[in-house]
């Protein structure tokens, strides 16, 4: 399994990037990686989305669809689109620490 | 690494659930994907986006091999809306929206949706008549103009 350096931390992670132990995931890292994905500042806004998708993925052991998110309130679809460009469930999900999502849609 | 495809051009062309989902599902996958998406709807497929049919599409259960049930089944009243409940329970639990919701849901994402001309006006039906994410209706040449440079699927 890869070793990652990302700002100061090692994690690891699968040949995508993705975290492959959540419980290595801080702040920081979370900073580190979106950095690496094009979005210079986690705004409050992209942390009320990833601390619900966190939250779910705890729960059920993936990240929450864009389907739940919008229908939860936290975040519309556009939003998303907006916060997180060009994919956001797995850029998301990989600034989140989660695994990749696997759904369809 | 290969290229990455970067913009896909979808064509709606049959009606009924198995004729509009696989579309949808392409498009708002595109988008998921950060790959540029249009979706181009006609024939029975513009039911997807007519505003009164849209909410009531069902699954065909007669002349449909894929049922796997004899077709004289299908044909019992009530039996297409049965099973179409069914489908769409079994599709809401794995995220997979109905279809009002999941054109909201392609809209929002950035996708861009489009009526077939000819189709308009062999059906006559007018810009109105059609849900308020529709951009514009057009014809076959417009669409090979919005298409280019990006790949086109038909189903």
């Amino acid at each position: 399994m890869p070793k990652k350096l990302v700002g100061t931390a090692a994690v690891d992670v699968d040949d995508e990037g993705f975290l492959t132990d959540f419980s290595q995931w801080t702040r920081d890292v979370a900073v580190a990686i979106a950095k690496e994905e094009g979005i210079a500042d986690l705004t409050p806004a992209h942390w009320k989305v990833l601390e619900f998708m966190q939250k779910e993925f705890r729960e059920n052991g993936q990240a929450p669809s864009i389907r739940k998110l919008n229908k939860s309130g936290v975040v519309s679809t556009k939003e998303l689109y907006d916060l997180f460009p060009g994919g956001p469930a797995k850029k998301a999900a990989k600034i989140g620490g989660m695994k990749k999502p696997e759904g369809c849609v | 690494m290969e290229d990455k495809i970067k913009k896909v051009s979808i064509v709606i062309s049959k009606g009924g659930l198995d004729g509009v989902y696989p579309g949808l599902i392409m498009a708002n996958g595109a988008r998921m994907e950060g790959i540029e998406a249009n979706l181009f709807f006609t024939f029975f497929g513009l039911d997807a986006i007519t505003k009164k049919r849209m909410g009531r599409i069902k699954i065909a259960t007669v002349g449909n091999p894929g049922m796997h049930m004899p077709s004289v089944l299908g044909i019992l009243p009530g039996f297409s809306a049965f099973a179409t409940s069914m489908m769409l329970k079994t599709m809401d639990k794995i995220d997979i929206p109905p279809v009002p919701e999941f054109i909201e849901m392609v809209y929002d994402a950035g996708c861009k949706l489009y009526a077939c001309k000819a189709t308009v006006d062999m059906f006559k039906l007018r810009k109105e008549d059609f849900c308020p994410q529709v951009d514009s209706v057009i014809n076959v040449g417009k669409f090979y103009e919005i298409s280019a440079g990006g790949q086109i699927i038909f189903t």
